[in-house]
């Protein structure tokens, strides 16, 4: 089962990685032809019991991405970007969370409805994780080396040695890895670990990689580096990332579509650049325009009243309804549909062509 | 005159590597640092972390004591001043901190948090007084009078650094030193505190020493600014004309790895490489030459002073126009 796994992948393992044989990439089996899918969401729906009643968190997610694509997921805390990217490998501890419904279909199979076994064959060979805070996410006492090398044996038991733990460290761009896989991951720089974190994620030559916030925690130039890896990933890999970010600016550095979260649903979905030069819904509009920009002179911003609504506290009807500046009397009694307005393109808003 | 005027300011922390080192060893947080501050003006502050902004900014209101040089506020040496002395002008000069979930005591009320600053410096005789005061100040930053009984925890992270900006209005200040204000809120929340920041400037003449490490918001923000690294001011003068035309290589880098929304925006990216050096053992001459696109054999030798590049912009790089025309074509468009 799991070399029939490994199979499909475009990544030979016995090939030397990652000098030669991941360039190009492309899709090399008849199946993966027919649909290059890596990941399909469907309509996904996950609640929390917490107290007496449970409270949903995501409601009737679909998103999907195909090989090589990167799509970003936005949204603000609370929105249920990192419930959706920890649900695709199962991630999310039952209880207290409860898949209520939908499908995850990784490599065309259901995640919701495989054994532990089969999960697995998933997590990591698949889908591959990049957390936000790598100082929490490493183990701090193990050597750098020794938990990369924990990863490939695991994943790839046959290169399970210190010199593909050093090539996979160069390769994501720590500078002489021979020394720097004795250090522990508080002697390495916040930049350094997220470069450890890739290396690990990438060691099982995963078809998806799902980065959550990945660069949050570090600074603009090492942020700048961080997605020039990214990048770099995209076009030598092949890979498809779902990359979580709370900040729109990184989705014109990197993505090819986006999908934009507010309370638990997604309202508006769209090619990056469409997204960002015509961006269709209130919420996406309101909040492009409320963050300062470099070389744009405005006097004042353009504020969105209110703040994120609580979990278990959403609004009736739209869910942006109260901090909307378009909103009407409808808006708090009807939720609006996720509606198509153009190919690729789908929006939570009747009013989504109305001016602002 | 300047409201404030800092001179030659450095903050170092002694630092045990190992307990039978005989020689302690240094972290230069803050090296050499000077500017002024003028009533009523917002200076930015941006770097990146460990470059030694929030110790500035600490040191400015003496939370860390200034290792050497002289902070002069309305006249007075801050520096020199003992803690007794320092309190009635501690009330002319306040801060707004970071994170609002740790800055406010969870235990206390609202108007407990708010009322201490106005008790501190016995600006409420009586119980009537504070509550009014308080009532009046929650209103003044959006929040409601009733909300003084409540406790932090009632609120949300916007909520919460309103209640931050009350208590450091509560002492009426002339300069408020704002450390990352709006970092730790979401994207949707942080226009209304910046717009808020802006309108209580306006309406009471306040000066900001805003502190931030997005240059987005410190171009919005302010007219000047100073660009840190490694613990020293690499760039200063003004805000338009540094993020137009950035003379400092490190600035440069700075701004071309903002991410921008225009999706057009072709731009030069230069994508630096290595990361900042620990300030423990900086790099001899320059601090950035080991990271320097354009360094010569002398950036390793010789450490640049900041110079006047052109009229009201200051550069410490041996390159920067004059030096070499080549440091000026990595500009934004």
């Amino acid at each position: 089962m799991t070399r029939g796994c490994n199979a499909e992948r475009p990544i030979q393992t016995d090939a030397p990685w990652p000098a030669t044989g991941l360039a190009g990439g492309a899709p090399s089996t008849q199946r993966e032809r027919e649909n290059p899918r890596v990941l399909e969401i469907e309509n996904l729906r996950i609640e929390f019991e917490t107290g007496a009643q449970p409270v949903p968190v995501l409601d009737g997610v679909s998103l999907d991405i195909g090989s090589g694509e990167t799509v970003c997921l936005v949204g603000e805390s609370g929105s249920g970007k990192t419930v959706t990217a920890l649900a695709i490998a199962r991630l999310l501890p039952c209880p207290p969370a409860r898949y209520a419904g939908g499908r995850i279909l990784v490599n065309r199979r259901d995640a919701l409805r495989m054994s532990a076994r089969e999960l697995r064959t998933i997590r990591g060979r698949v889908v591959s994780y990049v957390f936000q805070d790598p100082a929490v996410a490493l183990n701090p006492v193990l050597r750098a080396g020794a938990q990369v090398l924990e990863t490939l044996a695991l994943h790839r038991p046959e290169a399970a040695h210190t010199d593909e733990v050093i090539s996979l460290l160069r390769w994501v761009g720590i500078p002489a890895p021979e020394l720097r896989i004795r250090d522990y991951p508080h002697q390495l720089s916040g930049g350094m670990q997220q470069r450890l974190m890739l290396a690990m994620a990438l060691a099982s030559h995963p078809r998806l990689l799902v980065a959550d916030e990945p660069t949050t925690a570090l600074d603009v130039t090492v942020q700048a580096q961080i997605l020039e890896l990214l990048r770099a990933l995209r076009r030598q890999l092949n890979m498809s990332i779902l990359l979580i970010t709370h900040n729109l600016g990184l989705v014109g550095e990197i993505a090819d579509r986006v999908v934009v979260l507010y309370a638990g649903q997604i309202i508006e979905e769209a090619p990056a650049r469409e997204l960002l030069s015509h961006p269709r819904h209130p919420y996406t509009r309101a909040l492009m325009k409320s963050v300062p920009e470099l070389g744009r002179d405005v006097p004042r911003l353009e504020a969105i009243p209110g703040s994120v609504p609580r979990l278990g506290d959403w609004p009736a009807g739209c869910r942006f309804h109260p901090r909307c500046p378009v909103a009407r009397p409808g808006c708090s009694r009807e939720a609006p549909a996720l509606a198509s307005v153009a190919p690729h393109q789908r929006v939570r808003c009747p009013f989504w062509d109305h001016a602002p | 005159m300047s409201l404030l005027s800092v001179r030659s300011l450095s903050v170092r922390f002694p630092v045990l590597r190992s307990w039978w080192r005989a020689r302690a060893l240094f972290v230069h947080a803050v090296d050499d640092v000077s500017f002024e501050l003028a009533a009523g003006e917002t200076v930015g502050l941006v770097g990146e972390s460990g470059c030694g902004k929030t110790t500035l900014g600490r040191a400015v209101v003496r939370l860390i004591e200034p290792t050497a040089g002289a902070i002069e506020f309305g006249g007075i040496d801050l520096a020199s001043l003992r803690p007794g002395q320092l309190r009635p002008v501690r009330r002319r000069l306040q801060m707004i901190f970071q994170d609002p979930y740790g800055s406010l005591n969870p235990c206390l009320t609202v108007e407990q948090i708010i009322g201490e600053a106005l008790d501190i410096h016995g600006l409420a005789r009586t119980r009537e007084a504070l509550r009014a005061r308080v009532g009046f100040l929650l209103d003044h930053v959006g929040l409601a009078p009733a909300d003084a009984r409540r406790y932090p925890r009632e609120f949300s992270g916007g909520q919460r650094q309103r209640i931050g900006i009350a208590r450091a209005l509560a002492a009426e200040p002339q300069l408020i030193v704002c450390d990352e204000p709006v970092s730790a809120l979401d994207v949707s929340v942080q226009a209304q505190i910046v717009n808020l920041l802006h309108d209580l400037q306006r309406e009471h003449g306040l000066a900001y020493l805003f502190i931030a490490h997005d240059l987005a918001l410190i171009e919005h923000l302010s007219r000047r600014i100073l660009v840190m690294y490694l613990g020293r001011v690499v760039e200063a003068g003004d805000t338009k004309m540094i993020c137009r035309t950035p003379a400092h290589p490190y600035t440069q880098a700075l701004i071309s790895a903002v991410p921008r929304l225009d999706p057009v925006a072709n731009r030069r990216r230069i994508v630096l490489t290595g990361e900042v050096p620990s300030p423990i053992t900086p790099p001899s001459g320059c601090g950035f030459h080991p990271r320097c696109p354009i360094a010569e054999p002398r950036c390793g030798r010789e450490v640049p002073a900041l110079r006047e590049i052109a009229s009201g912009r200051w550069a410490a790089c041996h390159l920067a126009w004059g030096g070499n025309r080549m440091a000026t074509t990595g500009g934004v468009v």
